[in-house]
């Protein structure tokens, strides 16, 4: 019983959390540009929310003739479901976790791969130009960046000693990993706002050039769940970066430990909106030079000294 | 990196900032005694319309938006007999205004014209027609031309003098 409120109330809060970003990031982005932003639709404009919901939902849902339509319409689905599944193993507090997996890590980055499905055939069913650029670009680069979120996280693997989240978490009572592991903490950023593909990393959406990218063709409902998944991965980045360097539900026993995770995650969703703000989208090409020759020397570099590090530690 | 990071914060100042939002139909917005909306049709000092139908704001209108009909009263003098303005047509560019020799026709600061019917934007003699001056006070375009159509005697304007008699040989 206790197993399917933990399952619901996940469900719940993700969901809830993922809708409510939508009104979040618009109120944000205001702020950060001198406007007010949605202040209409009830107090403070919060009904916005089940505004754009109503609409999206009676939107009509247009299937292009010339797309390939089983793939077509499975492409949303992939993406909502890999990023469900990957909240199954994030433990929003000591015991509030779906399942306690012993290679938890592994699953997220499986699962952020199979993400990559949703986005590549979302694009290759549409039978578009601009979708196909869209997807071909979204390959490359949640490819390239797939390696350097793996990588980014081998420092937290070697000083937790384990792949579940939960022994990461336990392993930072003494201190988070933060202040050991700070470029695997820039650079698993890095990586994941290129995974979620938000500006500036946006480039398989890419407005200016390629419409609206790898969902050019999709509308309505389809189109919520691409817009829906995209605030989903947001939150799951967001939660990851504070379980793995920013000691998860761990903190100050005044408040309760789920409300610090909480806490901790939409500081970090708050960041990835700021950057959205802040940041130019960088060339195609920058962006793949970025990557390879500059974050994955580094990244190879922070394990070498974390090994060198643990190891010498270990033979005192 | 640094200029990233610096754009990061100089955006993150920016929560802090003056909202640039007016609000609008909770808070008016100021507008300049010149801004240029809603168009009308003055009087002059003595309560007579000073439009005198001379066409030229309807020549002037680069979208043609402008329609009157001249007419003459009993003294000889000119007025339109209608005075048509399709506002959904309008630019309000101002230029009927700059061209008419009697600051009859007037922009005036009040953009809020939306209709559901788009007759409604035509406006017609009695919408356009206002009881006062508008934005320029005490001109009567009679009182400076030389001609008499019954507000003023021959001769008898501003800046003008008596005629003169030229059989009388004394002057
Ligand atoms: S403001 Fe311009 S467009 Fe409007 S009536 Fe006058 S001349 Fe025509
Ligand atoms: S409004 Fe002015 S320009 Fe237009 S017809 Fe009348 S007097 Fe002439």
């Amino acid at each position: 019983m206790k197993f399917v409120f933990i399952i619901a109330g996940v469900l719940i809060s993700v969901l809830t959390i993922a809708a409510g970003l939508i009104y979040v990031e618009r109120r944000l982005l205001a702020l950060f540009q001198d406007r007010l932003g949605p202040n209409r639709v009830g107090p403070f404009g919060l009904l916005q929310v089940i505004a754009d919901m109503i609409k999206i939902f009676f939107k009509e849902d247009w299937i292009p003739p010339f797309a390939d339509k089983a793939v077509f319409v499975m492409a949303p689905g992939i993406l909502i479901a890999t990023i469900l599944l990957t909240f199954a193993v994030i433990p929003f507090a000591d015991n509030f976790i779906v399942l306690d997996s012993n290679i938890g890590l592994l699953f997220f980055l499986g699962n952020s791969s199979l993400g990559v499905y949703s986005i590549v055939l979302g694009g290759w069913a549409s039978n578009n130009k601009y979708s196909l650029l869209g997807s071909i670009r979204a390959s490359a680069q949640m490819l390239t960046y797939e390696v350097f979120m793996g990588l980014s996280l081998v420092g937290v693997i070697m000083m937790a000693d384990s792949f579940s989240l939960r022994d990461i978490v336990e392993a930072q009572r003494g201190g988070w990993f933060v202040i050991p592991q700070f470029v695997g903490f820039v650079i698993f950023f890095i990586a994941g706002i290129a995974e979620t593909h938000r500006t500036p990393f946006d480039i398989p959406e890419a407005d200016g050039e390629l419409v609206a990218g790898y969902h050019s063709e999709y509308s309505g409902m389809k189109f919520g769940m691409f817009f829906v998944g995209e605030y989903m991965g947001v939150t799951l980045i967001s939660a990851l970066i504070a379980t793995l360097f920013f000691g998860g539900w761990l903190g100050p026993s005044f408040l309760p430990p789920a409300f610090w995770f909480f806490l901790k995650t939409a500081f970090f969703i708050c960041m990835f909106i700021l950057i959205r703000a802040s940041l130019p989208r960088p060339r195609y090409d920058q962006l793949m030079e970025l990557g390879w020759k500059v974050l994955l020397p580094l990244v190879l570099l922070n394990i070498l000294i974390t090994g060198g590090v643990l190891i010498y530690t270990h033979s005192l | 990196m640094l200029s990233i990071l610096r754009s990061i914060w100089y955006t993150f100042l920016h929560a802090f900032h003056k909202r640039e939002t007016q609000g609008y139909p909770e808070k008016l917005p100021y507008l300049p005694p010149r801004y240029r909306g809603r168009i009308i049709l003055s009087r002059d000092s003595d309560g007579n319309e000073r439009c005198v139908a001379c066409n030229l704001c309807a020549a002037v209108c680069p979208v043609d938006c402008i329609a009157l009909q001249a007419a003459n009263d009993e003294n000889g003098r000119r007025y339109p007999e209608f005075f048509r303005i399709n506002f959904s047509r309008c630019i309000y560019c101002g230029f009927c205004e700059e061209a008419c020799p009697t600051y009859a026709i007037q922009l005036i600061p009040d953009f809020e014209m939306g209709e559901y019917d788009r007759q409604n934007m035509v406006y017609e003699k009695e919408h356009l027609l206002i009881s006062g001056e508008g934005k320029y006070h005490g001109y009567n375009f009679y009182n400076v031309a030389g001609v008499d159509m019954g507000v003023k005697g021959t001769g008898k304007g501003e800046n003008e003098e008596a005629p003169v008699d030229l059989k009388n040989l004394i002057h």
